[in-house]
């Protein structure tokens, strides 16, 4: 199901050498169990004009307390931001941040990022090309 | 590039939210008739917005306790093909995904492992040992939350 969502429920059936509603049943478990907890669509931002993605990653000032809870509390508040990370390591939080263009990208940068609280340090890395993009679990 | 109307922008958000929804049960939520729900998920399909879904799996339940991003910077740049550090990198079925970036990394890695233990030996015995792999830093994932985005 990880390699190929959109497998029909029969033909996963046939590939595992089971009946439809044995694998049904199975199915159910998993979701009952919550391990399985559900399935997304995956937006294409480029596909909506959406040509820039920016990993920013973020160093606070742990000097305040509230830092943290203040900081993620205004970035969901971002619009392009589409992911949020917290690290343990020498970056804190990581946002992925997604932009039209270049200018586009400047000025949420400007009107956005830069005003976000208790910052320490930011450091960019700009994506060049997703080269395997389907965070498979290797079970 | 396709421009989307008010309808659209929800159904992108409930189907990333959850894509088992039906066109009929969208459709209801949305004031639209279920043919015209299909006509318009399958425009979105077409055009290449949705580019698919994804199971959203329990990793710790699963026995994958740790997430670990790693910046990966080559080390030998022109001697290494970055084809032959690409072809390694994604036959290791633990990197979840590979990103070429620009910045003060060329690479970044998402790496699940049973444990720190099991982490050590992905790295030791599979990164570490990748043509053309220089500086690594690595950063332990705590918490992740998808936003929904522009829409």
């Amino acid at each position: 199901m990880q390699a190929d969502p959109d497998m029909s429920l029969p033909d996963l059936a046939d590939r595992l050498g089971m009946t439809s509603s044995r694998l049904g049943r199975r199915i159910d478990k998993l979701q009952e169990m919550k391990v399985l907890r559900g399935q997304r669509a995956v937006i294409n931002w480029r596909a909506l004009g959406y040509a820039v993605e920016v990993s920013l990653r973020v160093t606070l000032d742990k000097t305040n307390p509230r830092a943290f809870d203040e900081f993620l509390a205004a970035a969901r508040e971002i619009g392009e931001v589409i992911e949020i990370q917290t690290f343990l390591g020498r970056v804190d939080v990581r946002l992925s941040v997604i932009a039209r263009d270049m200018s586009h990208y400047q000025d949420i940068y400007r009107r956005h990022i830069l005003t976000l609280p208790h910052i320490a340090d930011i450091e960019a890395l700009m994506q060049v090309a997703a080269i395997k993009a389907e965070e498979t679990l290797p079970i | 590039m396709m421009e989307l109307d008010e309808v659209d922008r929800g159904l992108l958000k409930a189907l990333a939210e959850d894509a088992t929804q039906s066109a009929g049960a969208l459709g209801r939520r949305f004031g639209l008739s279920q043919p015209a729900t299909w006509r318009r998920i399958k425009r979105l399909k077409d055009a290449g917005v949705i580019a698919g879904r994804k199971l959203d799996l329990d990793a710790e339940k699963l026995g994958f306790g740790v997430t670990v991003f790693l910046g990966v910077k080559l080390a030998t740049k022109g001697r290494v093909s970055l084809e032959d550090f690409e072809r390694a990198v994604t036959a290791i079925p633990e990197v979840q995904t590979v990103e070429h970036v620009l910045g003060m990394y060329d690479y970044r890695l998402r790496v699940t492992a049973r444990d720190i233990a099991d982490f050590e030996r992905v790295l030791r015995r599979r990164v570490m040992t990748l043509p053309g792999v220089g500086d690594v830093e690595a950063n332990v994932l705590l918490s992740e939350e998808r936003r929904p985005g522009p829409l």
